[in-house]
């Protein structure tokens, strides 16, 4: 048991006329090396919620376990846990700041007390990790294509090797090409590594593919929260919320609307194929 | 964090105030800052508080959002008050102690002082909390508007303050934002002494120079888009007009310094 958030509350501008209350009262529970996706729409609170998870923003109400710890207990080091929990801003690309690409990786494993050369090891490490060439080691990050300087900024955090990774959008603004092989490393990440990881986003399509579960927030709140396919099975009150199941979702539901037995679960495009193919074959035999 | 700050920000509300032309506030403010320094008594100040307090009530804003501007003077608040007290000559020696000492005059000098200058933010502030800053730069321009015969830019002046009013919550929230990232990989801004913190500026300050450079080209890019040429022969969508309210409020202004000056005379 790894992350327990309890009762969390967290209001903006409290007390002001531009007051928002943010997040209502969360209840989560992320295991050990679990796969999550969390999506809602844009303002429903995800990115206020993974700053909770490593401290960044403090609970206006409620609290955080780490490892059974409260995080708002006395002698809890903020800064530890800050290397534990890993999170990657949306747009982290916009944090780049040193001379060289591995230098700025450096960043991280340097402030946690690492040597020079340790940290060159583990930035060296994260870069492969992310796919950087070791050709790009020495550019300046400035120079780089955008989807280039955002893997940079990935491994700016995993070189401080989180036990857990927080991405928040980390697909935002990239082209299909750009998105695929980002949401595709992440996904080597975890097999390679094992680590707890969160993935933040407000498309269906992206996540389903991947994670192991998905939580879905609405408006300050935990509106869903199970493995894809019982997620997807309220793909209408989804898309009362401005999100949508995936394509196959869909497919499978109207294939059923038409007398095909099918088996609407399917949440890939390759389960999909799967269940047609079952479906055919349970006709003939 | 920083959003705290509440210089220049905007209090939405549906009041007179709220609805008068940003001219008639403007000069409005300037009349009363003139005014505080024509008071010399206690009459005087009463009437100030009289006309300050009717504005605040018909401003519907909440009397502790107004006074959050006082928090950052209060260094120069104390500062001012201690030096009259002590440094001013007077009549009546109410104290003293070795080559200090507290006069009639100077008590009277250090209390006037400090209300003049609490009364000043405070009608600054109901001024800006009651004007969105596009209103303000407007009623500016506006008002300048005759010094363009002097050959001042005055309409470049007023696009720059509208654009700096503009950017100044935006870059603010970037550097929550980098720097919360930064905090994210290890950074630490607090601790240390100075020059350790001087340098734990730089992942700071380097993502926030590139990201105000990329916003200013941007937002250059897309006034040109627009061909946008400057002042010269350029209309306004919702061009300033003066409303009855307005009229009346100008009335009730003038009436006011009126008083103001009469007390002064007659009141010492
Ligand atoms: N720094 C902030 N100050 C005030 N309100 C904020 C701030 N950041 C986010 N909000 C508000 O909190 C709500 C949740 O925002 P956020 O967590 O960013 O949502 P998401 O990441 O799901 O798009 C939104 O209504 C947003 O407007
Ligand atoms: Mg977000």
């Amino acid at each position: 048991m790894a992350i327990k958030v309890k009762n969390v509350n967290y209001t903006y501008a409290e007390g002001t006329a531009y007051e928002i209350h943010a997040l209502k009262d969360i209840n989560l529970e992320i295991p050990d090396g679990q796969f999550v996706g969390l999506i809602g729409h844009t303002g429903s609170g995800k990115s206020t919620l993974v700053q909770h998870l490593n401290g960044l923003m403090k609970a206006t109400g409620g609290t955080i376990y780490y490892n059974g710890k409260d995080i708002y207990g006395e002698g809890f080091s903020m800064k530890e846990l800050r290397s534990k929990v890993g999170l990657v801003f949306q747009y982290p690309e916009h944090q780049l700041f040193e001379i060289d690409v591995l230098t700025d990786v450096c960043f991280g494993p340097r402030n946690l007390g690492f040597s020079k050369e340790e940290a060159e090891e583990k930035a060296k490490a994260a870069l492969r990790l992310v796919g950087m060439k070791e050709e790009y080691d020495r550019r300046s990050p400035f120079e780089l294509s955008g989807g280039q300087k955002r893997r940079v900024a990935i491994a700016g955090v995993l070189a401080m090797e989180p036990e857990v990774l927080i991405l928040d959008e980390p697909t935002a603004g990239l082209d299909p090409k750009g998105r695929d092989e980002i949401l595709d490393q992440i996904a080597r990440l975890k097999k390679e590594r094992g680590i707890t990881i969160v993935l933040v986003s407000h498309s269906m399509e992206d996540v389903a593919r991947y994670v192991d579960r998905i939580i879905v927030m609405n408006q300050g709140q935990v509106k869903f929260d199970g493995v894809p396919k019982e997620v997807f099975r309220h793909y209408k009150e989804l898309e009362e919320i401005g999100l949508a199941a995936p394509q196959v979702t869909y497919l499978m539901q109207e294939l059923k609307a038409k007398g095909a037995e099918v088996d609407t679960d399917a949440t890939t495009i390759r389960e999909a194929a799967d269940a047609i193919e079952n479906w055919l074959k349970g006709r003939q035999g | 964090m920083i959003r705290d700050i509440t210089l220049g920000q905007y209090y939405p509300a549906k009041s007179v105030i709220h609805q008068l032309d940003p001219r008639v506030k403007l000069v409005t403010t300037v009349i009363y800052v003139i005014s505080l320094f024509v008071a010399n008594g206690i009459v005087g100040y009463a009437v100030a508080t009289l006309f300050l307090g009717v504005v605040i009530k018909l401003s519907k804003v909440p009397f502790k959002y107004i006074t959050k501007g006082l928090k950052a003077i209060v260094l120069l608040l104390v500062l001012t008050a201690v030096f009259n007290l002590f440094l001013i000559d007077g009549e009546i020696v109410l104290w003293r102690w070795g080559i200090f000492r507290i006069t009639d005059q100077g008590v009277r000098t250090a209390v006037f002082m400090a209300i003049r200058l609490i009364y000043l933010i405070i009608g600054s502030s109901v001024m800006t909390l009651t004007t969105t800053p596009n209103d303000l730069t407007d009623g500016l321009e506006k008002l300048l508007g005759p010094m363009k015969k002097i050959h001042v830019p005055v309409h470049e002046i007023a696009m720059m303050m509208s654009i700096a009013l503009r950017f100044i919550p935006i870059l603010l929230e970037e550097t929550d934002k980098i720097m919360k990232a930064q905090i994210a990989r290890g950074a630490d801004f607090e601790t240390g002494n100075l020059i350790q913190k001087a340098k734990a500026m730089v992942p700071l300050l380097v993502p926030l120079f590139i990201s105000a450079f990329r916003r200013a080209n941007d937002l250059a890019m897309a006034m040109e888009a627009r061909c946008y040429h400057g002042g010269d022969g350029r209309t306004k969508m919702k061009p300033l007009h003066y409303e009855s309210r307005d009229k009346t409020a100008y009335g009730v202004v003038w009436c006011y310094l009126a008083v103001m000056i009469l007390v002064g005379r007659y009141f010492t």
